[in-house]
């Protein structure tokens, strides 16, 4: 492991949504890995970020890299997902007016997610929360 | 087609960027819509929206995108103007409608992501 970096998210946080995808896009830019690969981790980590604003009381997102690639973990409290199969369809979405008035909420993020990843993985418990873990190979 | 010439198109303002107007860029893309412009893979492309919010830049960052042209004469904050400055970004406005905008624009010859 070269490093690991974790990340408080407040939910309903919207003017912070986005900051820990940003710091991480600064890290991977230092170490030189390819534009494309940034883009692929930072759009599916900043969806997930908003995911948890959007949806959860708070999380944290522990991102770990070393020479192979990048795992991120973002273990939310929240209401969970009750139905995984569902929420994975793209159009589906329970998010609120105001996550809609801030550009997202339209069911379009979780399939975003697995369209950038190489793993992907999503456990969810009702009125406790949802842990999303992906890998991107750099 | 060069950034001032989209300027001038669509009678627009500069709020930020302006040492990027001789730059040029082929594509467009509009939407309100934050999670559709993320599908996108390309970078290099003109983002058209209605969204004046933080979340409308904090896009453009993870999609690596450089121009922003902002519809409906929506007003842009300055934490907006902030974070598109520390990502060397510029950002355009105009009075007239995405439909209007897109249309000029599209007459022009910038071409669609798709």
């Amino acid at each position: 492991m070269i490093m690991e970096l974790v990340y408080k998210v407040e939910g309903g946080d919207f003017n912070k949504a986005g900051h820990a995808s940003s710091q991480i896009k600064r890290v991977l830019k230092q170490l030189g890995v390819p534009p494309a690969i940034i883009k692929r981790v930072v759009v599916a980590m900043y969806e997930a970020e908003v995911n948890i604003v959007a949806h959860a009381w708070r999380g944290v997102i522990t991102a770990g890299v070393n020479e192979s690639g990048i795992r991120v973990v973002l273990d939310d409290e929240g209401p969970g997902i009750p139905n995984i199969a569902q929420a994975m369809e793209k159009g589906y979405s329970t998010a609120s007016a105001e996550v809609r008035d801030m550009g997202f909420g339209a069911g379009m993020g979780l399939p975003n997610i697995r369209a950038n990843v190489d793993e992907f993985n999503i456990t969810s418990e009702v009125n406790k929360g949802t842990v999303l873990d992906f890998f991107i190979k750099f | 087609m060069k950034l001032k010439e989209i300027v001038a198109l669509v009678e627009g303002k500069v709020v930020c960027g302006e040492q990027h107007l001789d730059e040029s860029v082929e594509y467009a893309f509009s939407s309100d819509l934050m999670s559709d412009v993320l599908t996108l893979r390309i970078t290099d492309f003109l983002l058209v929206t209605g969204l004046s919010n933080i979340q409308s830049i904090r896009t453009a960052e993870m999609s690596d995108l450089k121009y922003i042209l902002i519809v409906r004469d929506k007003k842009v904050t300055q934490d907006m103007i902030e974070l598109a400055e520390d990502n060397d970004m510029t950002i355009i406005t105009t009075e007239f409608s995405m439909f209007k905008t897109s249309g000029l624009l599209f007459n022009a010859g910038l071409k669609p992501v798709y």
